[in-house]
């Protein structure tokens, strides 16, 4: 059955499922190829571009990459689907749907659009849009939105960047990850969260970890929230001990096969979000769940299969997990881009346009998204990259990035941004801190004049004593 | 290179980094790193590039283990070369042949340590030996039986899932040689999978990671934390998201 053709140069390429024009039309990516899905060649790419230019988005809610029987991933995405909101797109085409993105992102009340808009887009609808914008298009509609959530700091605000400041320490040492945490505040960091991904899986540790972090938010009053990323049974379960729970992390993919490779399940994340709202820690806001996504979760849980045991293209999948994400009201989300391998995205150029994919995605669906702007050594990959994805995600209305002491994460083994490079890039794009973070940072002083974050000596800031022996 | 200007600053940071390999308290050139250490990542990084692609040194490994009075068996995995490997993790999970691994039947042994390549050979180069040193005297002590030790290149964790059902191993360990960083480029972590077999998934495990030592986590603190996770998958029957790491022993110190 060839449900779709379309002819390039002469000649004519056929496809047989909205899955495979997805796939093929997405801009090259070596997960793809490892997972069998992607274009033969350029021409093939193309044509299926053509393909999917023409699809009418209301096929493309009618026909799900993951049937609805077989996933609730996809039950979620149907069935929370706002028919009013998709009315005044619901005459598109993707081809159309970009168009008219666009159209909204050159007017003055784009945000407030795009937000009335968010509930009536499908994951499928905005994977397939991404596919045929340039990452100039995905810079300019990720920036006409604006996804504002809250805990004891407020995420996303037009003109601001935050930052999760992620001490990592390979033995969850106490006094290194201190040490991590004060070059981090000296340097402007930590208002979207101060989050440990923890050495072990040991409760006790996560345990230990949570009260070393709030210990150090209560003693400074830092309007930040603490996290301590380990599955989200332990953070249920540390709830239940009394830990000082601030957010329930998770990391979530976009099938529920995937979902359960991860060990979860939407009851599970909707039982941790209910803990930990009981807790009622939150001062400005009340959103108190993060996860993390990032292209390729699926395939290498081989949980990447839709409709007739097809392989669904990477991006798409991400995009589902945002479904997931979105359910339970995030605080932070963000993508590990680079993190995850060379299997997925092989080098810079494969990063930076899926970071630009994944933040725009996430924010058209409503999603507070940040991004780990992170590549790994085995990829071929380098600190230019870096700089770059940065400063287009930047410009691009990024929420918040993943920051480490100079950039090299000493526990996970890869690498993320440094503290300074947040410090550049506020400067070159007039960014700001989160609105409560930076009054604190006045107040402890660690603002100059200008409003920027001061050179100050170490040992001579009251912080100095958050590592005192 | 001068100093950067405070050098006040720098002392400051000076005891904190016997606490952590983290690059910490670096200074300012603006808003940017200052030269040495923007050239200091620029070198680790193409030191770590090349740890990925050297290979193990096998007959070291292979001596050390055998040492322990263990006998060592020999597997590869579909992918013939580094760049393979780096590209197609699935060839990296499948053995290409398991003709020179003995086969026994379900149950026969109670743990199989299986050494995978990985990321890294010299994080297996500098810590196999020991760190497999401790886990048998662990094991040994819990008077659980001890499959052959296998050595597996150009492996993924999954590979332990067909090697550790071939040899009959009730669960098995799979010692890999982690991802280089940065700062680190010869760190091991372990995995326990209990009923290995084809097909499990990646929530079916427990990891301990970063086992380095002196600076990552010591020899014996990981032996123990593995064979309290092998018990406790045996007490189960199944490792993985349900299954914590409940030991209580406080961390060691850095040394």
């Amino acid at each position: 059955m060839t449900a779709y053709s379309q002819t390039v140069a002469g000649h004519t390429y056929a496809f047989e499922h909205l899955i495979e024009v997805l796939a093929k039309a997405s801009p090259r990516r070596s997960g793809d190829e490892l997972a069998g899905c992607a274009a033969q060649t350029d021409a093939e790419r193309a044509a299926a571009q053509w393909v999917l230019a023409d699809v009418e988005l209301t096929e493309i809610l009618e026909t799900p990459v993951v049937a609805y029987e077989d996933d609730e991933v996809t039950r979620l995405i149907v069935d929370s689907h706002d028919a009013d909101a998709f009315a005044p797109i619901s005459h598109l085409s993707v081809g159309g749907l970009r168009d008219h993105l666009l159209e909204v992102a050159s007017t003055p009340d784009s945000a407030a659009t795009l937000t009335a808009l968010a509930p009536g887009l499908t994951p499928e609808m905005v994977a397939a849009v991404s596919k045929l914008m340039g990452n100039g298009d995905l810079i300019a509609v990720a920036r006409a939105t604006e996804v504002v959530t809250a805990f004891r700091s407020t995420i996303g605000q037009r003109g601001r960047l935050a930052t999760r400041l992620q001490p990592n320490h390979p033995t969850d040492d106490a006094r290194g990850v201190a040490a991590a945490v004060l070059d981090g505040l000296l340097l402007g960091c930590g208002d979207a969260v101060i989050g440990i991904n923890p050495a072990t899986d040991s409760t006790r540790a996560a345990g230990e970890l949570l009260r070393l972090l709030d210990d150090v938010r209560t003693r400074y009053d830092i309007p930040t929230q603490s996290c301590v990323l380990n599955h989200v049974t332990s953070s249920i379960e540390l709830i239940e001990e009394g830990a000082p729970v601030d957010l329930v992390f998770q990391s979530v993919a976009g099938t529920e096969a995937a979902n359960r490779g991860f060990g979860i399940d939407l009851a599970v994340l909707g039982e941790a979000r209910e803990a930990a709202l009981s807790l009622g820690r939150g001062t400005v806001g009340d959103n108190v769940m993060y996860f993390e996504t990032g292209q390729g979760s699926a395939l290498s849980a081989d949980a990447h299969r839709g409709i007739g045991g097809r392989p669904v293209d990477q991006q798409t999948l991400e995009t589902r997990g945002y479904a997931v994400a979105r359910a339970f009201d995030p605080l932070l989300v963000n993508t590990v881009v680079g993190f995850i391998g060379p299997e997925y995205l092989a080098d810079g150029k494969q990063i930076v346009r899926a970071g630009l994919e994944d933040h725009a995605c996430g924010k058209l669906l409503g999603l507070p998204m940040g991004v780990d702007v992170c590549y790994t050594n085995h990829a071929d990959a380098d600190a230019d990259d870096m700089d770059t994805l940065l400063t287009v995600l930047g410009a691009a209305g990024l929420g918040f990035v993943i920051t480490v002491p100079g950039s090299d994460d000493v526990m996970l083994g890869y690498q993320s941004l440094a503290f300074h490079d947040v410090l550049s890039l506020r400067h070159t794009l007039g960014l700001r801190a989160a609105p409560e973070f930076e009054l604190w940072l006045d107040r402890v002083g660690l603002l100059d004049d200008a409003g920027r974050i001061a050179a100050v000596a170490a040992g001579e800031t009251r912080l100095a004593a958050l590592v005192a022996p | 290179m001068s100093d950067s200007p405070a050098d006040s600053a720098l002392d400051f940071w000076e005891p904190l980094r016997s606490s952590t390999q983290a690059r910490i308290g670096l200074g300012r050139a603006g808003d940017a790193l200052p030269t040495r250490d923007k050239l200091a990542l620029r070198s680790a990084h193409a030191v770590a590039r090349d740890a990925v692609h050297l290979p193990w040194d096998v007959d070291a490994l292979e001596r050390g283990v055998a040492a322990l009075d263990l006998t060592v068996a020999h597997v590869r995995s579909r992918a013939g070369d580094r760049a393979t490997y780096l590209r197609r993790p699935d060839l990296g999970r499948e053995p290409a042949s398991l003709d020179d691994i003995p086969g026994a039947a379900a149950g026969t042994y109670d743990v199989a340590i299986v050494l995978a390549d990985g990321l890294s050979a010299a994080a297996h180069d500098h810590h196999a030996v020991p760190l497999v040193e401790a886990v048998v005297r662990r094991t040994r002590e819990a008077d659980l039986s001890l499959a052959p030790v296998v050595l597996a290149e150009q492996a993924r964790v999954g590979l332990g899932d067909p090697v550790g059902a071939h040899l009959g191993a009730t669960t098995v360990v799979v010692l890999v040689g982690e991802r280089p960083g940065l700062s680190v480029a010869d760190s091991l972590g372990a995995y326990v999978t209990h009923l290995p077999r084809p097909g499990r998934r990646d929530s079916e495990r427990n990891c301990v990671s970063n086992i380095r030592a002196p600076h990552g986590l010591g020899y014996d603190r990981a032996a123990a934390i593995l064979l309290g996770l092998v018990r406790g998958a045996r007490e189960l029957g199944e490792s993985g998201v349900r299954l914590k790491d409940r030991s209580t022993a406080p961390p060691p110190e850095l040394g």
